[in-house]
């Protein structure tokens, strides 16, 4: 393991992307990617009593999914990453408290899964054999905890993203085929002073942009070395900002540049407006979609950028400006 | 690699400068319509319960309340379908500005918060999202109250 330029590390031993599994909610079991998912549930309650509840079951049952399809006990497994939106994490603690496995809370808003990610990698450098990695969200919970009660009579503005239902669970394991996490560049906390919690899009895509692009300098790669690079959930807006503000700072990503909340939903037929957000957008589009795509040889090199906003709503209440934050994986097969 | 496109990220006002013109507004000549034809439509059925009333021998008071039970009474049911916050979506203020929201915005938190108990839950977040209509509503109607109080000397009656 040594470190890159400013902020980047790279492996001497990358680790391998073991398995994935993925569990989301009906209105994404509806989306264009519904058949990449592991399962997919026909209501948000899931037979719980509560929409936390229900979160916590999604998450423990995504785990226990991976768990089982990696062939992996769980007494081999080192220790646990996870993470989701609610107050203090409660639906990954909740949800994993019979895990019997070392567990990290990890908080870095919708950047979570890339962050444990990152963790992971760095923990099998020095001393773990497998790594589990997990992250939830849940758009009733998330309305809740963030917005309005589901049945207000509101109108949702057209820069306002969707929270994804969901989990997205991974196994990091030491020795394995690929594909490899090869580098990781944490990100820094990056705030243009968007105010606007309707428009998180716009508050998150210069810290995407600020850690693309010290991934860049660091590596020395150019955007065209990866197949795909994939932003977390930026959104339609977001994704649009993006491309601009890198090709202000000389990087073109037009032609191999995504975001997993565009990818998610159908803007037109699913009404989600600027597209998908959340801890479980860039959980599940991964897990899912983008791990089988790495499986098949169909992406060979992808950079993974999950985006985080780092606000509650109490801060938005004072008028405080929404800090954004990236953190970016490598994965080559 | 061409870096000559401007940067929207030189300062904070004019990264808020580019955001604004990036982000695309509320149709809002289609919300105002919606509004306007939906709202219209839930103040011609209160009128048309109230002429009911009239007819069987209510006074305007009478009826008035009878209008405001009735449409009350059918906002929280139509939320507690899951069906009023889909007029709302389409309608917006057209249904929100009537009784009608604001019924809607006692039900809905109340359905919402019924899983951390009737005390401290539907009882304590109930008023969350009408809280702040009732406290300024409450002292606007105090202010007037006294204003018509102090210049209110030839017993005028407003109503």
């Amino acid at each position: 393991m040594k470190k890159l330029g400013k902020q980047t590390i790279q492996f001497d031993a990358p680790p391998t992307i073991l398995e994935c599994a993925s569990i989301v909610g009906p209105k994404e079991a509806q989306g264009p990617l519904a058949k990449y998912f592991d399962q997919t549930l026909d209501d948000e309650f899931w037979g719980e009593k509560t929409w936390e509840k229900a979160e916590s079951k999604i998450i423990k049952e995504t785990v226990n999914t991976v768990i089982s399809k990696s062939g992996i006990p769980s007494s081999q497994i080192d220790c646990c990453f996870a993470g989701d939106l609610l107050n203090q994490c409660i639906s990954s603690s909740f949800g994993l408290r019979e895990l019997n496995i070392p567990f990290f809370g990890v908080f870095g808003a919708c950047s979570t899964f890339v962050e444990s990610i990152a963790l992971g990698s760095i923990c099998i450098e020095s001393f773990a054999n497998n790594v589990l990695c997990a992250t939830s969200s849940h758009f009733c919970s998330a309305e809740k905890q963030f917005r309005f009660p589901l049945e207000l009579g509101n109108q949702r503005p057209p820069t306002s993203q969707w929270t994804v239902t969901g989990s997205g669970a991974t196994i990091l394991t030491k020795s394995g085929q690929g594909p490899f996490v090869t580098c990781v560049t944490p990100g820094k906390i990056v705030d243009m002073g968007i105010k606007d919690a309707n428009n998180m899009g716009s508050a998150m895509a210069p810290a995407f942009a600020d850690t693309v692009i010290a991934h860049f300098l660091d590596t020395g790669r150019k955007p065209s070395y990866y197949d795909a690079i994939i932003s977390g959930d930026l959104g339609y807006i977001g994704k649009d900002i993006a491309i601009d503000i890198l090709r202000s700072q000389g990087y073109d990503v037009k032609s191999n540049y995504n975001d997993c909340g565009v990818l998610i939903f159908d803007k037109a037929s699913q009404d989600t407006h600027s597209g998908g957000s959340g801890c479980a957008c860039c959980g599940t589009v991964f897990s899912g979609y983008l791990f089988k795509q790495l499986q098949e040889k169909k992406i060979k090199k992808l950079l993974l950028v999950a985006t985080g906003a780092l606000t509650n709503s109490t801060t938005s209440q004072q008028g405080e400006s929404i800090p954004g934050i990236a953190h970016a994986i490598s994965i080559e097969v | 690699m061409n870096a000559n496109s401007a940067n929207p990220l030189e300062s904070k006002q004019k990264y808020q400068q580019y955001v604004d013109k990036k982000s695309p507004n509320s149709p809002i000549w289609k919300n105002c319509f919606n509004a306007f034809w939906v709202g219209g439509l839930i103040c011609t059925i209160g009128q048309i319960i109230a002429n009911i009333c009239k007819a069987r021998g209510c006074d305007t008071t009478m009826s008035g309340t009878i209008v405001s039970i009735i449409l009350i009474g059918i906002s929280a049911f139509l939320t507690g379908l899951n069906i009023f916050n889909k007029i709302g979506k389409f309608a917006g203020a057209g249904s929100l500005v009537p009784i009608t929201g604001f019924a809607n915005s006692i039900v809905s938190p109340a359905m919402e918060y019924k899983s951390e108990g009737y005390v401290m839950g539907v009882g304590g977040k109930m008023f969350t999202v009408a809280g702040p209509v009732l406290v300024f509503g409450i002292s606007a109607s105090i202010l007037v109250g006294l204003i018509y109080l102090i210049f209110n000397t030839q017993n005028i009656t407003l109503v």
